[in-house]
């Protein structure tokens, strides 16, 4: 009884083995694997990108009451800004522009003014940080697809790197995110101008993914079909910092 | 200490090597995931009820422990390094291995007659005893098929329900548990139930016998170890 569980228990490693190589080339094929998908965690992570992948391609962060927003929202810590920020500041941002380039068929950079003219999307939804903590508001701004659809962004794009003033922080999302409804560059909070503390005047927000996807005081995207070519190639800052690029978790 | 051959003895092993296997992978996926999960809770070592929750709101209970992060008000004087990268990238990995170790073990186990046969409890069986050798008694029983069919189920429910993402496809497995501040709390008081099942389990093995209870898990010869102590 004993060598017939042991023979199975081979076999089923064996086959278990074979069943990994091929799972391995079926994620490669389908873009599956996250940036940072290699090391001791990266089975962990391109398991949990590759399953919420296929389960959340078409779904929708849960969008909430009037009722249900938090009264005051929490704003977390920020590094000190950098003299051109404050410079920006000065006059209401006037200056503040969002390049567009990469795999675009048309690289562009828009100012504040024109971003705010483009077609809005507001959204309730959940913002939760990697932490613990969480709170919910209202954002509104234009979906990120918008400007990819009008800078023509090339069919073989495969992710959108986004850009921080600060320049330690960048991140970038697959397209699934990048085109999705809820992704939006966000310019407006609760009904007002957003905050500075919650990464005005231009934040994108990412509300299937936690918090720290929704990188604030963005002035710069780019289109690529790979991200070995940004920084240490592991798709942001976070994992270059020990957090995982996938934040769906 | 005489050594009385178990009466399963003419049946085989006292574990079958799959559940011997399956034992010890979930055991050191279960560490790993007890250690950075407490690593994790220290940023922020507040729970609440609900949707939301911050140091803007008033939380259900506080635990007295310091932080690693300065906006959480502790009344300690110091702020813990900050440990989470790596702790959540072992948690999540950790979680995927009990998950998919916990599958095969609770797949086999009920195709093989697992569960009926050592962990169903019934009338034969002593209600309470730490002797283990041969079988285990009601309140074992009991124990056991809690923590695979309750407790397991929903520590990873109410882990998958903190994710935005999987809370975009199952909303409404979000909204049963009272929102995803009320998962974190109900994910924190089943972890602590299963810490103390992992603390009594390992007390029990240790009056039971430590080397011939830990042998026999390792080997599958209930009296393993037996012969040398």
């Amino acid at each position: 009884m004993n060598g017939i569980s042991r023979r199975k228990l081979l076999a089923g490693g064996l086959g278990g083995a074979a069943g990994l190589v091929t799972a391995d080339r079926l994620a490669r094929r389908y873009g599956l694997i996250p940036p940072d998908g290699g090391g001791i965690y990266g089975p962990g992570e391109t398991l949990t990108y590759a399953a919420q992948r296929l389960l959340t391609r078409h779904s929708m962060a849960r969008e909430f009451a009037r009722s249900q927003i938090s009264n005051p929202p929490f704003a977390n810590e920020v590094a000190p800004m950098g003299e051109v920020f404050h410079r920006l500041q000065k006059e209401a941002f006037a200056g503040w522009r969002l390049a567009v380039d990469g795999m675009v068929a048309r690289p562009a950079s828009f100012a504040l003014d024109q971003l705010r003219g483009f077609p809005r999307r507001s959204q309730i939804t959940h913002l939760a940080c990697e932490e613990g903590w969480s709170y919910i508001a209202e954002w509104t701004g234009v979906p990120l697809a918008y400007i990819l659809k009008i800078t023509g962004a090339l069919p073989q794009a495969r992710y959108v790197v986004y850009r921080s003033i600060q320049s330690d922080w960048w991140d970038s999302v697959d397209m699934a995110d990048a085109l999705h409804p809820q992704t939006i560059l966000a310019m407006w909070m609760n009904g007002g101008p957003l905050p500075v503390e919650f990464g005005g005047p231009l934040r994108l927000r990412v509300p299937r993914q936690l918090g720290y996807k929704s990188v604030k005081y963005i002035t710069g995207l780019t289109v690529t079909d790979n991200l070995k070519r940004f920084g240490k190639g592991l798709g942001s800052a976070s994992p270059e910092g020990g957090y995982a690029w996938y934040a769906g978790i | 200490m005489s050594y009385n051959p178990p009466m399963t003895a003419a049946l085989g092993a006292r574990h079958s090597a799959l559940v011997r296997v399956t034992h010890w992978i979930t055991a050191l996926a279960f560490v790993a995931l007890l250690v950075t999960g407490g690593e994790i809770l220290l940023s922020h070592p507040r729970f609440y009820w609900g949707e939301t929750g911050n140091v803007l709101t008033r939380p259900l209970f506080q635990l007295p422990l310091p932080s690693s992060r300065d906006m959480v008000v502790t009344g300690y004087g110091y702020v813990l390094p900050d440990q989470n990268g790596w702790s959540r990238y072992l948690h999540f990995e950790a979680a995927w291995v009990a998950v998919l170790t916990g599958l095969v073990y609770v797949i086999s186990g009920l195709m093989g007659g697992h569960f009926r046969r050592n962990l169903l409890p019934g009338r034969g069986y002593p209600f309470w005893t730490v002797e283990d050798a041969q079988s285990y008694s009601v309140l074992q029983r009991t124990a056991y098929l809690l923590v695979v069919f309750v407790l397991f189920p929903l520590v990873v429910w109410t882990g998958l329900a903190m994710s935005p993402a999987m809370a975009s496809v199952f909303p409404a497995a979000v909204a049963v548990l009272g929102g995803q501040q009320s998962a974190r709390t109900i994910h924190f008081f089943v972890s602590i139930l299963l810490a103390i099942f992992l603390l009594i389990h390992v007390a029990m093995v240790w009056i039971a016998g430590f080397r011939a209870r830990v042998g026999a898990m390792i080997t599958g010869r209930a009296g393993a170890g037996m012969e040398r102590v």
